[in-house]
């Protein structure tokens, strides 16, 4: 049943560090990271480090809506919606895929999409704030059940987003919305590389983004998770995560056209089954899922040439990570976490972190780890600490998050 | 084939399994009548107590799904997978989390305000570990979970499946859940999911 083989199309990335894929990579292999120093009362009341938009210190600005090419007015998109519009809009550049094509699907992943529009509806009072919104009558002050405004509720609804993304692209087949904490984007990206090979659609139109925003930030500071450095992760003096945001798109295709490229070979994902909020103790179903998507795509081990891993920087998850991957028998392969570049881009990191893995095939070469200085985990790994050149053909790219889930991808060069 | 072995709906403050109504307990609010599903099935989980609305209505869906066992019996932790979705993820608990921002965040409210928490609730309590997604999508979609668990089991990633739809926002909410396995029972078929899907309970 699993016959058809898939590929990698196209891709793109937006980011602090860049508008494409290309513009990124480059930056990546200078050493250049989208982490500064941030200091905004509407986000925290402390200084706090991340990787956000902004046009100084060698970033970039999210582009302004251009109201040319999108077909209704700007405003009614939000933050959210620009990020994966500007990044599908990219990636179908090459122009080799119909979106309107019936065996065409597009796919989403976020984790909290539009949840900044509760900050601007409980800042402000009355209409105006919220572009788009017909009804606009939250107030604040309001107690939570008597503040459901239905208008409100479904312009946050992940949903309404992907049907304006739908909407502008011109897709005709409805979305589908991947939410699942931290391996939303794998998880995206193994739904579309599964409905490919089961022969349901030919092309499968990937994007996942998220905001940082006052909820986000708040929420990993209430758990003490947020680093009071740039993130460093597997180094012994790593004190917590990075927030960063951006988005990610991956076209998959079963065309033979875009063979001799990379191959999406397999993957999985697991639950712990132990913990809410903290990874498994021992990492046995992060590499349960490992070694599933090793079979699913047919290599053992010694195949693999490198891992992106998720490396968040948390104590924990990089114990685990380590626990996982050497439980799998792939100590010996270089791993990198881009997390020092990038901060956690949540419900973008699977996407943006599999191109990466992905470019680094074309051009052979592994990205070192920006923060790791001296190894933190208990399983030795092999940390990758500078620019590795070297042949590559086969990846696995790893994620874990809260809920206690975990997935695992293998991506080929053929 | 793949087979519909047992499901559960909870809407309109009443419980059914298997189409057959267990539980209702008309007039109470939505926190009372998940307290109350929780003591009449006398299922003794402390950890009930800490959870969301929308993991008690999610866990205790599973709860009543799950009553007779898997038919099946001895499967590994890592062949059983849970699929949910739904339409409002966890907004609810989100409005609940960010006006705690205003004083003190709480970490004890941020964990929930993802809507896959609910499927780990469920892997917790029952030590499933194989494949899970979370889905958001408008209304319910029986002709996508159709073929994205007929996938899963089709191709063995998953020898059972706990799935459907667990939505809640306000005092509005529903969850159908369907337990799909390889042995005998109701054809895995979107007629047949939405048939279910629609009921009248009782």
């Amino acid at each position: 049943m699993r016959n058809a083989d898939v590929y990698i199309a196209s891709d793109n990335i937006v980011s602090p560090l860049g508008l494409t894929t290309a513009a990124n990579f480059s930056q990546l292999k200078k050493g250049i990271s989208g982490i500064r120093l941030h200091d905004d009362d509407a986000m925290s009341a402390q200084p706090f480090y991340a990787a956000l938009f902004g046009d100084k210190d060698g970033l970039v600005g999210l582009p302004a809506p251009d109201a040319g090419a999108m077909q209704r007015s700007p405003e009614m998109y939000t933050k959210f919606e620009r990020l994966l519009i500007t990044s599908i809009e990219n990636a179908l550049q090459d122009g080799g895929i119909d979106v309107g094509d019936k065996k065409t699907v597009l796919i989403i992943s976020s984790t909290k999409g539009n949840i900044s529009l509760l900050e601007t509806a409980a800042n402000v009072s009355g209409p105006g704030r919220l572009s788009g919104l017909q009804h606009p009558t939250s107030a604040p002050g309001l107690q939570p059940s008597s503040r459901l405004d239905p208008a409100l509720t479904e312009r946050i609804a992940l949903h309404t987003s992907a049907r304006l993304i739908t909407e502008y692209f011109g897709f005709t087949n409805p979305p589908i919305v991947a939410s699942n904490a931290c391996i939303s984007g794998i998880m995206a990206i193994l739904t579309g590389s599964r409905l490919l090979r089961s022969g349901q659609y030919e092309n499968a139109v990937i994007a996942g983004a998220d905001v940082i925003s006052n909820f986000v930030l708040s929420g990993f500071q209430s758990f003490q998770a947020i680093s009071s450095r740039p993130c460093r992760p597997f180094d012994r003096s790593r004190d917590g995560i990075t927030l960063g945001e951006g988005a990610g798109t991956i076209i998959l295709s079963s065309h033979r056209k875009y063979a001799g490229g990379i191959k999406v070979m397999g993957g999985s994902t697991s639950n712990d089954a132990n913990h809410l909020s903290a990874p498994s103790r021992t990492g046995a179903e992060l590499g349960h899922s490992i070694n599933r998507a090793l079979k699913e795509a047919g290599l053992s081990s010694v195949d693999i040439d490198f891992i992106s891993a998720h490396g968040t920087a948390t104590l924990y998850n990089d114990e685990m990570e380590a626990k996982a991957i050497t439980l799998a028998n792939l100590q010996a392969a270089p791993v990198n976490s881009l997390k020092g570049y990038y901060g956690h881009t949540l419900g973008a990191a699977g996407l943006i972190e599999s191109i990466i893995a992905a470019t680094s095939l074309k051009e052979d070469l592994v990205l070192p780890t920006i923060g790791f200085e001296e190894m933190g985990v208990s399983q030795p790994l092999n940390i990758c600490s500078t620019l590795l050149s070297a042949p590559l053909q086969h990846c696995l790219k790893t994620a874990s998050g809260f809920g206690g889930c975990n997935a695992a991808l293998v991506l080929s060069k053929e | 084939m793949n087979r519909i072995t047992a499901s559960c709906r909870i809407s309109d403050q009443s419980i059914s399994r298997n189409g057959d109504s267990v539980f209702e307990n008309k007039g109470a609010d939505l926190s009372d009548f998940l307290l109350s599903g929780y003591r009449h099935f006398e299922l003794n989980y402390p950890k009930f107590y800490k959870m969301d609305n929308l993991s008690k209505l999610g866990w205790l869906a599973a709860e009543v799904l799950l009553k007779e066992g898997l038919s099946a019996g001895s499967y590994q932790p890592e062949e059983i997978g849970i699929t949910l979705a739904n339409a409002n993820s966890s907004l609810d608990t989100d409005l609940k989390y960010y006006e705690t921002v205003k004083e003190i965040p709480s970490p004890a409210l941020f964990v929930y305000t993802l809507p896959n928490i609910m499927i780990g609730e469920i892997c917790i309590r029952n030590n499933f570990k194989g494949e899970s997604a979370f889905f958001v999508s408008p209304r319910f979609d029986a002709d996508f979970l159709e073929r994205y668990v007929n996938d899963l089991m089709d191709n063995d990633v998953l020898q059972a499946c706990i799935c459907g739809w667990v939505d809640l926002l306000g005092d509005e909410y529903k969850a159908v859940l369907y337990l799909v396995e390889k042995g005998p029972g109701t054809p895995f078929i979107k007629e047949n999911i939405n048939k279910i899907f629609q009921a009248e309970n009782g």
